[in-house]
């Protein structure tokens, strides 16, 4: 078989036309991507629009979840030392990176919305220890008008108030609820 | 009973006798009468669901889940009936939700209902996920109610006792709770107030619920209203892993389910064992398990500096090298050994050969508690090698005994089982129960028992001189003499049982306190007696331990446990070697802390630390039952076996692989390595075929020293004193909730003897001996004139520490706070 005599610069074609496609090269970490807005990102504890804790401890994502990786402790609020409205919260919440595959069944069991999952992707370290996030990790940010627990309830006589009212507070607070998406 | 099922037409065979046959869902069946439709369904392997039903308790048709369509003599019943409180009857057909549309939109009805003021807080609620009401309103439910209106609510939780919270909203009124309370452990402080939409479970605001059985409610609880406080928001079944075990905490045997995680224990449960616990256990053994984990768990040998003399963690081969030179150069002037009464029965197996290899002594006693020679006798004579298979008196037989006295025995409070199992038998069938005792204490009413009250230290005497009555009543045939280890206190109790269970015929069973106390009779932990009921002194019986264990066994019974204290004290014993014992709890304690500090070398095998840790050259550290395998022996005889719950994290071992390796550092093999290895060391002696029941030697004993009474008068009482459930107790520490329902420590005064004294019932009153005194709350009771009651180890009552005396002494009651309310220990010394 004869080599033709334009074949030693076919090869150069494919080179000279990638060069007027779209780059698929990501600029990662100076440009950071933004993902599907339903992209299953790291997880978030929520909060109550003045500061209190969504999270009762029922350890219902933990039961849902096929990896293993939540482990919840409920504890009791005090007069004293309030988390979250009622009687109940998460006293320890801790999810297990190194385990997670993302699959959002843990936020589709969560019956007070409290755990949700954000955009945020930069799950990865060099050590197993920090891959252990513990609630002040998953904890959302206080935004304004929130208070950081423990403190009363500020936005009714007991519990059925958040739930009830929870949604227009939230509105009226100005905060992004998630109730609303 | 098993009655096979049939399946529908044609079956000509009779029907037995005192049986109807019956249809359910198209099965022909044959059922006893009497029987409940609800159980001939379950023998079917038909489930019906129920909320109120439960096998142990009377029918009361409440929450009506259970309804079943019922036709009889071919006409169906109008209504739907609840098969939980119907009987079977000749010719009926039954049509369960699985063949009947009626049963099914009936009881699809009744959750609807029962759910309408149900919070569905399922997610905070403690019994979510394995609750009996969701699961049953998945299965026999409806997906959506029609209720649109407001749910009644209610203040939630409130606290019924420090250990039980109700929640009323969570009720579905099944009132399986005030039932319990009142059908089986008597105590009803708990009942139904208030009527229609408004009723509810609640508690007498002066008075809350305060019971040994509380625990049992939360458990039989079918949704999640009684909750327990020490579990609450802890942990969700799918978390658990649940395992088997034996109770630790008294001779009663129960079963008991611990859920664990993480290496922890959360809860325990009663676990189900129809000849022992039937599904019951007492709030001890529920919830006192905190101990195993407490903060102060000794989890590495310690060894004593001989410079500054600190104790100090060591290894495993220095402790073991050091306490194995320390005994061996005490073995010359002797050694003794306590092990203590809450051994499994191998370790107390491994503690028996230990003391007869290694150190080549009788001198071992497990009794850590008031004793005598003549409970020794007894024992050998009436107790040892008697089990449920060679005619020992069982649960099953107690409950059906027409009549049964109490001798030296509280059962509410030395053995809460019994207790059930004895009222049960007076309520259902009017067994008679006498209680020999002091005053009338609740257990003496709720097992609707007559009181033989007695002076205490009288005892003896009340027995002989019975009155016909009951004496003709325990020669009945299957009565039962029950007799507890309070016995050794009054000198010559022992052989007034004896003789008055050979008089009448009665069966005789003896119930001690602690769980180990049965099996490390049968293993040998006592001076008198090597495992399986040979006596030292029996030379053939003795031979046979010999040719199992390849030694030379000495043939004269050793000293008992006072025997050891006291030649320790006097400096005639090198060594003690002490396992699970508060001196505390000796008869004398003051002597046990001269023993201990007199004592050259003392090595302790604990848990955690004591007053004997405290005075130990060596410590070993032990693990709690939890943590290991083993067996104990039940008042019965009956063997409890169970398997290790969780794997130990610290450097603690058994009991009997600590001697085992200790007998190696000595040069003596025990094989005692694995309680397997103890047991089959054991069986493969046995219990002794030929067990001499001398009953003659203490039958003919004399009741001795009867002529010193002692003087009362001037404020100089007779004492008398029992310890209760719920007490200072080691093994309940950490646990506030459950520490919290014991029953005030008081004094009992009769109202003429307080007015005798000058004491103001309702005051405070100081109870005194030479030694020093204990002052109280008193309150009035029916004692006899001359006497006061104070609780064994209730608070500050520590009566051995403090007053240094027991049941049947002389002690002087005064008035008021009698100077220093402390425990005056040393005080006089």
């Amino acid at each position: 078989m004869a080599m033709g005599l334009l074949d030693p610069v076919k090869g150069f074609g494919v080179t000279f036309s990638t060069m007027f496609k779209k780059v698929v090269t990501e600029e990662y970490p100076e440009v950071k991507k933004i993902p599907a807005p339903r992209f299953h990102g790291r997880h978030q504890l929520n909060r109550h629009p003045d500061g209190l804790e969504k999270c009762v401890g029922c350890e219902l994502c933990a039961w849902a979840c096929p990896a293993d990786a939540i482990y919840v402790e409920g504890g009791d609020n005090t007069d004293q030392a309030r988390y979250s409205p009622g009687e109940r919260y998460g006293e320890i919440y801790q999810i297990n990176y190194l385990r997670c595959i993302g699959c959002g069944l843990c936020i589709e069991a969560c019956p007070t919305r409290a755990l949700t999952m954000t955009n945020e992707y930069e799950v990865a370290d060099d050590n197993r220890q920090d891959l252990i996030y513990t609630k002040e990790d998953l904890l959302a940010p206080l935004l304004p008008g929130m208070e950081p627990p423990p403190h009363p309830m500020r936005l009714g006589e007991t519990e059925q108030d958040y739930y009830v009212q929870g949604p227009r507070l939230e509105r009226r607070a100005g905060s992004v609820g998630e109730e609303e998406l | 009973m098993s009655v096979a099922a049939q399946t529908s037409g044609g079956d000509t065979r009779p029907v037995p006798e005192d049986h109807v046959r019956l249809t359910i869902d198209g099965r022909e069946v044959d059922a006893p009468k009497g029987e409940l439709i609800i159980r001939t369904c379950e023998r079917l392997g038909i489930i019906v669901p129920r909320f109120c039903d439960h096998p142990l308790l009377d029918p009361v048709a409440a929450c009506r889940q259970c309804l079943v369509e019922v036709e009889m003599g071919g006409r169906p019943m109008p209504k739907p009936q609840p098969s939980c409180a119907v009987t079977v009857a000749d010719g009926m057909v039954v049509k369960t939700q699985h063949t009947s549309a009626v049963a099914d939109k009936a009881q699809q009805g009744v959750m609807e209902l029962l759910l309408i003021n149900h919070p569905l807080d399922c997610p905070i609620c403690d019994k979510g996920g394995e609750c009996p009401l969701q699961n049953q309103a998945l299965s026999n439910g409806r997906a959506d109610s029609r209720f649109v209106d407001t749910k009644r609510t209610f203040a939630k939780p409130i606290a019924i006792s420090s250990q039980v919270l109700l929640d009323r909203e969570r009720c579905v009124l099944c009132a399986r709770c005030t039932r319990f309370s009142e059908q089986i452990a008597g105590d009803a402080f708990i009942d139904m107030l208030e009527r229609g939409p408004g009723q509810q479970v609640g508690v007498a605001a002066d008075k809350p619920f305060q019971s040994y059985f509380s625990g049992n409610t939360i458990q039989i609880c079918p949704v999640g209203a009684l909750t327990s406080a020490a579990y609450r928001f802890r942990s969700r079944p799918f978390d658990l892993v649940s395992t088997r075990g034996v109770c630790e905490h008294c001779a009663s045997g129960c079963a008991i389910r611990t859920d664990w995680r993480r290496g922890i224990v959360l809860r325990r449960l009663a676990g189900h064992d129809p000849q022992v616990n039937q599904e019951w256990n007492c709030d001890k053994g529920r919830f006192a398990f905190v101990y195993a984990t407490a903060n102060d768990r000794i989890t590495q040998p310690l060894v004593r500096e001989s410079i500054g003399g600190d104790l100090k963690p060591a290894s495993w081969t220095e402790a073991l090298e050091t306490a194995a030179q320390g005994l061996l150069g005490a073995k010359n002037t002797g050694v003794g050994v306590l092990p203590g009464g809450r051994l499994t029965m191998e370790d107390a197996y491994a503690y028996a050969k230990f003391a007869r290899v290694a150190l080549g002594t009788n001198d071992i006693d497990f009794r850590a508690r008031p004793h005598s020679a003549e409970e020794l006798d007894f024992l050998a004579a009436h107790v040892v090698g008697v089990t449920p298979d060679n005619g020992g008196v069982t649960y099953d037989e107690l409950s059906a005994a027409p009549a049964v006295l109490c001798v030296a025995f509280e059962p509410e409070e030395e053995s809460p089982i019994v207790y059930l199992r004895l009222r049960r038998a007076a309520r259902d069938r009017g067994m008679r129960v006498w209680h020999l005792g002091q005053f009338t204490t609740p257990a003496v009413r709720r097992t609707f028992g007559t009181l033989l009250r007695v002076l205490p230290g009288s005892e003896p005497e009340a027995l002989d001189a019975l009155e016909p009555e009951v004496r003709e009543a325990l020669s009945k045939q299957g009565a039962v003499l029950l007799v507890g280890e309070r016995a050794a206190e009054v000198p010559g109790l022992y052989t007034a049982v004896a003789r008055v269970a050979a008089d009448t015929g009665a069966r005789l069973a003896w119930v001690p306190r602690r769980a180990g106390e049965r099996g490390a009779l049968e293993a040998g932990a006592v001076p008198t007696l090597l495992p399986g009921g040979r006596l030292v002194t029996d030379d053939v019986a003795r031979a046979e331990v010999e040719r199992a264990w390849g030694v030379t066994l000495p043939s004269r019974p050793g000293r008992d446990t006072a025997g050891i204290l006291a030649a320790a004290a006097a400096g005639q014993l090198g060594g003690l070697v002490i396992g699970g014992v508060d001196p505390f709890d000796l008869p004398d304690p003051r002597l046990a802390e001269q023993a201990l500090s007199r004592a050259r070398f003392v090595l302790s095998l604990e848990m955690r630390p004591s007053a004997v840790t405290q005075a130990a050259d060596v410590v070993l550290p032990i693990v709690p039952p939890v943590e290991k395998s083993g067996s104990y022996l039940d008042w019965e005889g009956r063997r409890r076996e169970f398997g290790t719950t969780i794997r130990s994290v610290t450097a603690s071992v058994p009991d009997c692989r600590v001697l085992d390796s200790l007998g190696i550092e000595m040069d003596v093999d025990l094989f005692t390595q694995t309680p397997a290895a103890a047991w089959a060391g054991y069986t493969a002696l046995g219990t002794y075929r030929n067990i001499k029941r001398d009953t003659s030697r203490h039958t003919g004993r004399q009741v001795p020293g009867k002529d010193t009474v002692p003087e009362v008068g001037e404020g100089r009482v007779l004492l008398a004193t029992w310890r209760r459930l719920l007490d200072n107790g080691s093994m309940q520490v950490g646990e506030p909730h459950l520490a919290a329902t014991a029953r005030p420590a008081v004094a009992l005064l009769s109202e003429t003897t307080a007015a005798d004294l000058g004491v103001d019932l309702g005051g405070r009153v100081t109870v005194s001996t030479q030694r020093g005194s204990i002052t109280l709350p008193v309150a009035a009771a029916d004692l006899p004139p001359g006497v006061v009651w104070l609780p064994g180890n209730s608070g500050p009552a520590t009566v051995r520490r403090s007053l240094g005396v027991g049941h049947g002494a002389v002690v002087t009651v005064r008035s008021g706070n009698g100077g220093s309310s402390k425990t005056a220990w040393g005080r006089h010394s």
